[in-house]
């Protein structure tokens, strides 16, 4: 079975706490906006229930008394005047509504939106790397839209059908209470039906989401194999399979939907039978001449019976309507819910942690030798460590001298991957880490930039302990080229500029000679200003890794760390990266990871991991004469992958 | 487009045309009860004014004929009407439950006809095809749209009908009740029309640029959570943060503008509903004071109450166009996108009378050229000339992108060539019957995929009726029958979706059995050893070299050790061929392959 994406997401666990949360947090910023709006609903409830009402009860007063014709019309003219007025408010209310709600909407979805945001920026890689991407997607595209349709319209729309029923309800009872009985009976019966062919319709449209997630998962993975089903003229083999999902799915939805349409026709004929029952047992009233009961007290006379049973003709189907209304938007109440829990537990991540107090700055060297801070961009660059005990500060110049002192270190605590891992990488150093995939090669390079922190032992970073120094001014110190290339839209000139965003022109394109990616990318349509979209699809994967190597070069760092960059350049381009980089990076130290043992075997120190254990070190040369694993691995006794 | 949409509906036409029929009696039913309502409440009326005033028209003539099955009774005509009433309730009722049945089959038994074509379409896409659309936007096609337009084929079947026949029957139906009223409220709905028409031709396109803007403000978070490592490496945080609150905050001034706009249509629709209900009240009850009669109109108080209803449902019907006209819309572009992929032709088509029979596997290039398109302004190969006897073993070698992959996808005729010929077994590919060649020539795709399910079900691909003997040996062959004994299930193992629980060498080595399962004439390795270790690697070219001798074999590679010892080497740059030899002669002669040799054997330092 493919996977199993399930797009009905989950329903809120914490219903309540979620919406009392995001009520806060509107009204906390909204709040004179959102009294507005609600007085706003009230006044265009009572006219629109309030008003249609009267008029029916204006009518059936008029035509019920035997009055002189002038009189009738001067108080249907006075009558339809008040109605208006009541409408005129009600209209007015209506927009001052709408309007409001459109800027408070969308004010607060902006704010949601940033905030999401800005939190998700400053939270630790972790959070990332154990968690699918695309969950993270819909929280900012399903789950905002369906806050959206909360506050803008489900929100509203019940608080309005819950007064209006406030309203209707009141009056249905001043009039009669039998009647009234008889409405309420006829809800109770609409909502048993609507609970149990929803209910049903529910539970297919549960199958049908899941025989979706099926279908698209099988054409998900047959288009994107179509070349192998070609290859292999597995043509018939694959259009048969499709048959079967594709005619499950066929089922269900039938069924799903089957349910959904048939649910309104029957709402609406249990109104219509509502109507005549309630017609009926008003004729029994009127007839039998005052068994009605109601709070405006015990009328007997047909003349103001009359009346009243035709009220509750149209009072009964508004009420009904109503009700409808309100259990209609309750499901996208609970799903909206469902959405905010996500995006407040996103917010409620735990930032990423920094205690350092170390930063790094512009240095020069003052006419006595001393190392002082500087204003202007110099090359030289320098660790200014504050300390506290005596409140002096010392500058430390950055040279990417790189210590590791029996570091243990797994990404849950119950699994440790890195076990006593020491090193000394000095400046100018070209050090190299080789191993099977999970020995803990970009690991270690992820302990160095501090994506994760390390369980034991220590790092220093020029003498100083990566701890204390600020995680933005180290990462700044680094020059990283990953494993995966992530480029963003823009232009190949703004994705090298990444590296360092004061760069010019010229820098760029100079870095982009270092990793010989100049080359092809003058050759582009529109050379530096070619437009990269989605993460660069329309170039191959290794022009990405060329245009990543440059951005790391632009970034001009004194460490670099190269993990797999070059794994899709093929071996000739790869070498003229390599003395491109070599170059740029003399007297700095490097820290490579590579599949091809090519790659790295003029490196200063090659280290050997398995299972998180340092297991050979040395030169090519040395570890050659070793004959240890690492030469198994390059004599081709073993597999890397 | 829409008359190849609709020659999918095929074998559920019956419901989609059952459908509407069903609707139009619901529709008829549920406007002719306000008629036996207004009659009721007249009815109602009766029982204080003896005396009513006399109303002409529809109400009228029903009111009359009950009264007169009830023989005067009032208290039988209202229990008269409530059976009629009933009866039109229960009828409306098994013809709505009909129609959302019939309306449900047809729009998922046409969401499943489209589907189907669609896939059975791309199924006969060439290599060609599939690139110009690209596998991601298929995938869209066939599920998004297909889905939009299904939905969209559900409203129309549905609301196509009842909306008009809404219309129409409660303007009829209205106007037998009273011109006047009927003339009011048509010429206010007119003016809504108008109006609403006008705001959404101002807002829809405001709506549509600013949902690409919010296409492209998600896709920037999609980056950015893709690539958070990038960002957190280079420290721009701060950046990002700036730069989506920014285009966030642009977003929500173009929204919050377009939505003040739309903020108009509420007030506007109650504004006009308002208004045609006092008119209706106001005029009504004039009338049936009898203070007037406009237009020969007569009706007393039971019609008011059915001509607003009226009315109300005019302007539902009214809504349920408009939501249509957006929806169908929206749907039109995604039912463009659909027929697209059904118009397309198949770049590559089997020849008239194919010619089943390959002779041997010798492969012959001849002043072959090729340019992925038409339009494409740069030759991917040209002017390649090559000939591979049957049973050789040929390695081609090349940096990246000189087009060695594209090289040997014309063997196979897994595209055509856009100049030159390409022969195998000394006969042109395009005589032969695709099937048939493609199964005499087997490639090992350099993107491999294995899918979902177990691994004898994968190496059946190879060879559908395949006994597990000649899968053991096909495995031997490739080096992957060690691996997989070791395995619990062994043979029976599930592979996951793109083989996601084995790792590259095993994949790269299960993808070579598959193939050799055809016991092709010919076997193309497009770098398919990359992650295979060196010594497994050499194993597999030995076995090669000794098992199936007959069969011609041309190997892709990175490595020279791979090539070294095949009977000819192809270096390839730039699209051309560059040299032909052997390791030894290129190594003498060859400056490309002389640098490959020693970036790849560099001992000096």
């Amino acid at each position: 079975m493919g996977p199993v994406k399930m797009k009905g997401k989950s329903m809120a666990t914490n219903v309540k706490g979620t919406f009392s949360r995001l009520m806060k947090e509107l009204f906390s910023r909204y709040k004179k906006q959102l009294i507005l709006v609600a007085c706003c609903l009230i006044l265009s409830a009572i006219a629109t229930s309030g008003a249609s009402i009267y008029i029916i009860n204006m009518t059936q007063a008029l035509l019920a008394t035997g009055r002189v014709i002038d009189e009738i019309v001067a108080s249907l003219v006075i009558g339809v005047s008040i109605m208006a007025c009541i409408y005129f408010i009600g209209i007015l209310a209506n927009y001052i509504r709408a309007r409001t709600m459109a800027i408070v909407t969308q004010a607060f979805l902006n704010d949601i939106r940033i905030k999401m945001f800005k939190g998700m920026q400053n939270l630790p890689i972790k959070y990332f790397d154990s968690r699918n991407h695309g969950d993270i997607m819909s929280y900012y595209t399903n789950d905002i839209d369906a806050i959206r349709q909360l506050i803008s319209q489900s929100l509203p729309a019940m608080f309005q059908s819950a007064i209006m029923i406030i309203v209707i309800f009141g009056v249905m009872i001043y009039y009669s209470v039998w009647l009234t009985l008889l409405v309420l009976a006829c809800v109770i019966v609409m909502m048993v039906v609507s609970k149990k062919v929803g209910g049903n319709s529910a539970k297919y449209f549960i199958r049908q989401q899941q025989s979706i997630a099926k279908t698209e998962g099988y054409i998900e993975e047959m288009i994107h194999g179509q070349k192998v089903v070609k290859v292999f003229c597995h043509e018939k083999e694959a259009e048969r399979k499709f048959d079967e999902v594709n005619e499950e799915l066929f089922n269900d939805a039938r069924s799903a939907n089957t349910y959904a349409n048939i649910l309104m026709p029957i709402l609406g004929n249990i109104g219509n039978i509502m109507y005549v029952l309630l017609a009926f047992v008003g004729s029994l009233i009127i007839v039998n001449e005052g068994i009605n009961v109601g709070l405006m007290g015990v009328s007997r006379t047909a003349a103001t019976l009359i009346p009243v049973v035709i009220g509750f003709l149209t009072m009964g189907r508004q009420f009904t309507m109503q009700v409808s209304q309100i259990s209609q938007q309750i499901n996208a109440v609970v799903m909206a819910l469902a959405g905010a829990e996500r995006i407040f537990a996103l917010m409620d991540e735990k930032p990423e942690e920094d205690q350092g107090y170390v930063t790094l700055v512009h240095a020069k060297y003052d006419e006595n030798g001393n190392l002082t801070e500087s204003d202007e961009r110099t090359r030289t660059w320098a660790w200014k460590h504050p300390h506290k005990a005596d409140g002096t500060i010392t500058y430390v110049p950055l040279k990417g001298d790189i210590e590791m002192h029996d570091v243990d270190f797994g990404y849950v605590p119950e699994k440790i991957v890195l076990h006593d891992v020491s090193l000394h990488a000095t400046p100018g150093e070209k050090y190299a880490f080789v191993g099977a995939t999970g020995a803990g090669k970009t690991t270690i390079t992820n302990l160095i930039n501090r994506f994760y922190d390390i369980a034991d032992g220590k790092i220093r970073y020029d003498g100083i302990n990566i701890n204390k120094i600020k995680k933005a001014d180290l990462r700044r110190s680094l020059g990283m080229v990953l494993q995966d290339t992530n480029l963003f839209t823009g232009t190949v000139r703004e994705n090298i500029r990444y590296g360092r965003l004061d760069a010019t022109d010229e820098e760029v394109e100079e870095a982009a000679k270092i990793a010989n990616a100049h080359d092809f990318i003058t050759r582009l349509p529109e050379g530096y200003d070619t437009m990269l979209e989605s993460d660069g699809a329309n170039l191959s994967q290794g022009q990405r890794q060329l245009i990543s190597i440059a951005r790391a070069a632009v970034a001009d760092a004194p460490v670099m760390i190269l993990d797999e960059a070059t794994s899709s350049i093929d071996t000739r381009t790869e070498r003229l990266v390599q003395e491109g980089t070599d170059r740029l990076m003399k007297g700095r130290t490097v820290f490579v990871i590579a599949h091809r043992l090519s790659t790295i075997q003029n490196a200063d120190t090659i280290m050997v991991l398995d299972h998180g254990r340092v297991i050979e070190r040395g030169s090519h040369e040395q570890l050659i004469a070793q004959k240890g694993q690492y030469y198994r691995l390059y004599t081709g006794v073993f597999e890397l992958e | 487009m829409l008359k190849k949409l609709v020659a999918s509906i095929r074998e559920y036409k019956k419901d989609s045309i059952l459908s509407p029929i069903y609707i139009a009696f619901e529709v008829f039913l549920e406007c002719v009860l306000p008629l036996v309502t207004a009659s009721m409440i007249n009815t109602l009326q009766s029982f204080s004014t003896e005396t009513a005033t006399v109303s002409s028209g529809i109400v009228a003539w029903i009111n009359d004929l009950i009264m007169g099955w009830a023989s005067g009774d009032v208290l039988l005509a209202i229990v008269l009407h409530g059976v009629f009433l009933i009866v039109f309730a229960m009828l409306s009722l098994s013809c709505g439950a009909l129609a959302g049945r019939t309306a449900a089959n047809a729009a998922a038994g046409f969401g499943k006809n489209l589907r189907h074509d669609l896939y059975y379409s791309v199924q006969d896409f060439s290599f060609a095809n599939i690139d110009r659309f690209s596998s991601t936007s298929l995938v869209t096609r066939l599920t998004t749209d297909v889905t939009n337009v299904q939905n969209a084929y559900m409203m129309v079947i549905r609301g196509g009908i009842r909306a008009p026949m809404m219309f129409t029957f409660s303007i009829i139906l209205s106007f037998q009740i009273s011109r006047t009223i009927s003339l009011i409220t048509l010429g206010l709905m007119i003016l809504l029309a108008t109006f609403g028409f006008l705001l959404f031709r101002k807002v829809m396109p405001i709506f549509k640029k600013i949902f690409k803007k919010y296409d492209k403000l998600n896709q920037s978070v999609q980056e950015n959570v893709r690539g958070m490592r990038v960002v957190k490496a280079y420290v721009r945080e701060e950046f990002e943060k700036e730069k989506f609150s920014t285009a966030s905050e642009n977003l929500k001034n173009d929204f919050t503008y377009a939505e003040k706009i739309m903020a108009f249509l509420d007030p506007m629709m109650s504004s006009v509903t308002y208004i045609a209900m006092l008119c209706t009240v106001f005029v009504g009850s004039l009338i049936a004071l009898g203070v007037m009669h406009p237009l020969g109109d007569s009706i007393r108080i039971g019609e008011i109450s059915s001509l607003i209803q009226y009315g109300m449902q005019t302007l539902m019907s009214l809504m349920m166009l408009s939501m249509m006209f957006v929806m169908v819309t929206l749907a039109l572009e995604s039912g463009r996108r659909i027929t697209e992929v059904i118009d397309e032709k198949s770049t590559i088509i089997n020849p008239e009378n194919p010619v089943r029979e390959i002779e041997d596997g010798s492969v012959e290039f001849k002043n072959v050229s090729f340019k992925y398109s038409e339009k494409a302004r740069r030759e991917v190969l040209s002017d390649v000339n090559l000939t591979i006897k049957s049973g050789e073993t040929v390695g081609i070698l090349g940096s990246t992108g000189s087009s060695k992959s594209t090289l040997v996808q014309l063997i196979p005729r897994l595209y055509d060539v856009t100049a030159g010929e390409v022969y195998v077994g000394g006969r042109n590919v395009k005589e032969y019957d695709l099937e048939t060649l493609r199964n005499a020539v087997s490639v090992v795709l350099q993107k491999n995929v294995l899918f979902s399910g177990t691994i004898k079900e994968n190496l059946r691909w190879g060879n559908k009726e395949a006994t597990d003997e000649e899968m053991k040996r096909a495995c031997k062959l490739a080096c992957a029958d060690s691996f997989i004994e070791s395995f619990p299930d062994g043979y029976d193992t599930y592979i996951e979706q793109g083989g996601a629980n084995v790792s590259g060498g095993q994949k790269q080595r299960l993808c070579i059995a598959r193939a050799l399962l055809k016991k092709p004439k010919i076997l193309i390795l497009d770098d398919s050893t990359s992650a295979v270790d060196m010594k497994t690697d050499a194993v597999i070219r030995k076995a090669f070299a000794e098992e199936i001798p007959d069969t011609t074999k041309i190997i892709i590679a990175q490595r020279i050790a791979s090539v070294r010892n095949a009977d000819k080497i192809v270096v390839m740059d730039g699209g051309r061929i560059e040299a032909v030899g052997t390791h030894e002669e290129l190594l003498k002669t060859d400056e490309i392959y002389q640098e490959v040799y020693r970036s790849q054997n560099k001992e000096d330092k």
